[in-house]
Order: C-alpha cells, then structure tokens, then sequence
C-alpha cells in the first residue's frame, strides 16, 4: 500500500432487466500496478470494467461507487463522463479485428480522439501518433498511420489498439480479454508491452482475463469473481499458490496441467 | 517414426494446398506435409494462426481440393467434396468445426440433426446398434430432453458438445476437431478436449486435433504436430515434444506459455511475425525469426527427419 489509489470500485451492484449481475463489488487499482480480474466467464468481470467507463448496456441500474482520484463515475453527468472516457480512463478490448474501425486510417483512429480531448492540430496531433506507434514497437509508425487495420496482423492490430488507448495519456486502462484473441507467441509481446508501459508511465491497469497464466505473468494484484462477487484478493504470488477461498482453488485445478502434476 | 503394427487410418504424403487469388502467385498454405493418424490414436497438430492447420484439416475432410500430395482414408483416396455427397465410404471421416454458432443448422432441432449422422452411418452399412439421439446427448454431458430444442437455446460449450454428437452419430473411425475449444470459455475448454478424447479413443477411431492451445493439447494428445508456415517442423510423442523440444521454433512456442505459478515472470517473446505464407523466406521458412540461425539456413529448405524433427541443427 505504498501508493494511492487512482481508481476505486466500492460496493458496485449492477441489475440488469431484473436480475442482479453484479452484487457489491470492492477493488482498488494502483498508478504502476496491474490489478487481475480473474474468473468464468457470466461471473461479472466485462461488467465491472465496462462500469468504470460508463459503457454499461442501456437499462442498467448501479449502485456503490466508481472513484477516480475521488470523483464518483457513477453520479456524472454524461458529458463530464464523456469528457473523462478516452482521456482519463481507456479501454482495449478482445478482439482488435472488430475493435478498431475497418475504414478508417490508424492515423485518423489515433488522433481523433487526442484532437478533441488535447485540443491539438492536426500536425502536432500526427507528431504524437507516431510517437505512439514507436512505442507500441509498430515498425515503419510514419507509413502505418496511412494504412487500414485490415493491413496489419492481430498482434499488431492490438498493437495498435493500445496506442489508441493511450493516446490521451490515461491513468487508468482497462483491458478486456486483451490478448485471448492472439496466439501464445503474440501474447507473449502484447504482455511485456502491456508491463512495461505499466512500469514506465505509471499506468493502473484493470486486467480481466479468464487466464490465470496470463495473470500470473503480469498480475502484482489478483482478484477472483464468481457470480458478480469478488471472492478473493491479493498479491499475486498469494492468490496464486496459496488460495484462501475453495473457488480460487477450483479454478487452479481445473486448469491444464495443474491436475496432472 | 516407430513402426506400429496396424496401418495407419489416415494417411497424408507430400500435400499441398494452394489458395489462388487474382493478380498474385498462389498462396501455399499447406506446402508438403506428411502425416499419419492411426485408429485410437489422438495426434494434436498445433502452431500459430496463419500456419495452414486449419487448410490441412479440410483437406483431410475433403472440403478443400489439395494441389499436389495423396490424402487416404482407411485405403482409399479422399477425394474433395463438389455438388454431389461424399461417398459412402468416406462418411467415416468426421469434422469438428471451430464455431459452434455457425455449425449448426439454427433452424432444426437438435434431435433432427443428429438423426441426420445416425441415417449416414447405416447408410455407409455399419450395423445398427440402436443408439438414439438422446443416448448421445447422454454421452457428451446433455440432458436427452436436448434433442426437441432449437441450438439458440444452449451456451457455446453446451452447443459444441452437439457438434460432437452430431459428429459421432456417424460413428466416424476418424475425428477431426478444428480448433474445437478456441470459440469455448476456459472453464469448458478442458471439458470439451477431454470428452473428444475419450469419446473417439472409446469407440477406436483416430483423432486429429487442431488448436493454437498448447496446454490443451498436451493433455490431450499422443502425438504431437508442430507446424510453422504450411510445414510440419517436428513431430513426436507428446512427453517427448513437451519435455524436450528440439526445433527452435516448437522451443519458442513452448517458452511464450505462461505459467500459472504466481512467479510474475514475462513469457519469453519470439520476434518478428508469421511471414505472409505467399511469399516464404528463402531456405528454412523458420530462418528469420530462428534464434539460433546460422550460415547456409537462408539457403537449404531442411526436411523432416526421421528423429521428427526439420532443422538444420540436428542434420549437420
């Protein structure tokens, strides 16, 4: 606890249609620190993430509180969300094929949002573009801006989708399933880039993925969901060789190669 | 390879699979590969998207014309699907697909579907043995009143275990499953690998698996396939290939897994993307990315030996 939180979930409840989703959900995400959301899938974890940038489906009624550095997400009026959506808080999704607009350049998907949100023209803002694609390790970042993302492979789609996403310099990300879509060797990059942007810029990352050795890799702090519960949390190390609760160690050892050894 | 005493079920020789498109050389994205699946044994076939795994199963299914190579089948060739049926004869090969949304029919029930399979296998004259829709169902974990209801009524896991069913109805000797757990939930991808082991290992047929999962594989398979750009770099039994891997490539696969042991270390990362399989990298396709090329890799096209392995480091 040496730093303090920049995003803070307390008693989040989330019914949808007259069923409830989510039921008191407590985390708390630290600038440097990447935050695990483990968990089956219909457990809550998309939800919870989708909660803190105000993207929940229409219909759905909340309750607790989203703090980010002590204003509540949850009460603000639409367009101060709105203003926060991108620019404070981010998100990478599953699947950089659908994620990313097929008709646009990468140039203009990364700097639309940078020129509304930073105000900036259009050559500083494609000055910045490039920046980002340099430090998402995209080779050629001057002639990519100009491609479509059908040009591209899905590990550097994703690639690309962080930048995106860390355009406006955010504090917290929150990523979704980020590397389920790509294969092992692809993740392995995506990981270590996820890490070290982490530990370079100070980043929060809320990472919800239903792969506990992608947790394992990356995780400092790992939260367990099961029917829109945390369950358990901790230090990685912890949670993961020492679980507390009977479900955490369910998921344990169901996983492949857990059972044989 | 060893020797075994039963011939193999599936037999693939030297295939090629090309893909044509307007403008450009065709892509091989299967480009000579040799492989054996025999009866009751489960060979795992794994590498990166992009690799060609997928094009070499529909081959094997006859759902793709292979440009060069043989494919047989329990003796007899397979021979790609056009407008009629497949033969008879060939019924006994059965596929698996990756996305339960789009492999069954949304318009029929369950039990109709699986009728269907039931119907291929008498007609193919195998023997009835009275085995029902409902019993089926049984087999893969489904309550048998599954079979009066429409596939939108279940969950992914729960509608590819139809898939199976419906596979298995036509009491196939050989299984294909293309990546038939990537579109599942974590928590019932194991549970789906292992149904299709036992299930095709019960009944005696022969099973191919294709998935980019190695963990799952490992669990599941005798054998294992590694494939990198439309070829097959090393093969062998599945403790063999896990516990001593010796192509670079199948190493660099093994390395990028991570390891849920709450150690906080970064899967090791392979450099460089799949190449676009229109146009291979000279020599050893591998050779680019290999971090223990050395001098004449760019040049010599290593085949596989008989340890099943390709690679230069083992022929010198």
């Amino acid at each position: 606890m040496t730093t303090a939180t920049v995003l803070e979930i307390s008693g989040l409840t989330l019914d949808l249609g007259g069923r409830r989703i989510l039921g008191g959900v407590d985390l708390a995400v630290r600038p440097g620190q990447v935050h695990g959301l483990a968990g089956e899938s219909g457990s809550g974890k998309t939800m919870t993430g989708l909660a803190a940038l105000g993207l929940l489906p229409p219909g759905a009624r909340t309750g607790g509180r989203i703090e980010l550095e002590g204003t509540d997400l949850l009460t603000l009026p639409p367009r101060q969300l709105a203003a926060l959506r991108g620019r404070s808080v981010s998100m990478v999704f599953q699947d950089p094929s659908t994620s990313l607009h097929p008709m646009l350049s990468i140039g203009h998907q990364l700097t639309d949002h940078l020129r509304h949100h930073l105000k900036l023209d259009r050559k500083t803002a494609k000055e910045r573009a490039a920046a980002l694609l340099t430090q998402v390790r995209i080779p050629n970042p001057r002639e990519a801006l100009v491609r479509y993302p059908h040009q591209f492979s899905g590990g550097m789609r994703q690639r690309i989708a962080i930048a995106i996403a860390l355009a406006c310099e955010p504090k917290v990300l929150i990523a979704d399933e980020p590397t389920t879509a790509l294969d092992v060797t692809v993740q392995a990059g995506v990981l270590r880039l996820l890490r070290g942007l982490c530990d370079d810029l100070g980043l929060a990352v809320l990472l919800v993925t239903h792969d506990l050795g992608v947790m394992s890799a990356i995780a400092d702090q790992v939260s367990v969901m099961r029917h829109g519960l945390v369950v358990e949390t901790g230090p990685r190390g912890r949670v993961l060789t020492d679980p507390q609760h009977e479900y955490t160690r369910t998921l344990l050892d169901s996983l492949p190669g857990r059972s044989t050894v | 390879m060893t020797p075994h005493p039963t011939a193999p079920l599936l037999s693939v020789d030297d295939l090629v699979v090309q893909y044509h498109r307007p403008g450009a050389p065709p892509t091989r994205a299967v480009a000579g590969v040799s492989l054996q699946v025999r009866a009751g044994e489960v060979v795992g076939l794994v590498g990166e998207s992009g690799c060609g795994k997928s094009t070499l199963a529909r081959a094997v299914c006859g759902l793709t014309a292979p440009a060069e190579g043989r494919i047989t089948y329990a003796g007899t060739p397979v021979r790609p699907l056009r407008v009629r049926r497949r033969a008879p004869a060939l019924t006994g090969v059965q596929m698996v697909f990756q996305d339960p949304y789009g492999s069954l029919n949304p318009r029929r029930r369950v039990g109709a579907q699986l009728s269907d399979g039931i119907r291929t296998a008498a007609e193919r004259g195998e023997a009835p043995d009275g085995t029902s829709p409902e019993d089926l169902l049984t087999r893969v974990g489904l309550p048998a009143s599954a079979a009066e209801r429409y596939p939108q009524e279940f969950s992914g896991g729960q509608r590819q275990r139809i898939a199976i069913a419906r596979a298995l109805a036509a009491r196939p000797r050989l299984l294909v499953g293309d990546e038939p757990i990537s579109a599942l939930d974590a928590s019932a991808q194991l549970q789906v690998a292992t149904l299709m082991r036992s299930l095709a290992v019960e009944s005696g047929a022969g099973l191919l698996f294709i998935s980019h999962d190695l963990s799952v594989v490992r669990l599941i398979a005798d054998r294992i396939a590694v494939m990198y750009l439309g070829r097959i770099v090393e093969t062998g039994p599945t403790a063999e290939v896990w516990d001593e891997p010796r192509h670079p490539y199948t190493r660099a696969l093994l390395a990028a897994v991570p390891r849920p042991d709450g150690a906080g270390v970064l899967p090791a990362e392979l450099p460089g993307d799949v190449p676009d399989p229109a146009d291979p990298p000279s020599g050893c396709r591998f050779h680019p990315r290999c971090p223990q090329v050395f001098d004449g890799c760019d040049r010599e096209e290593p085949q596989l030996i008989a340890g099943g392995v390709a690679c230069r480091l083992y022929t010198a």
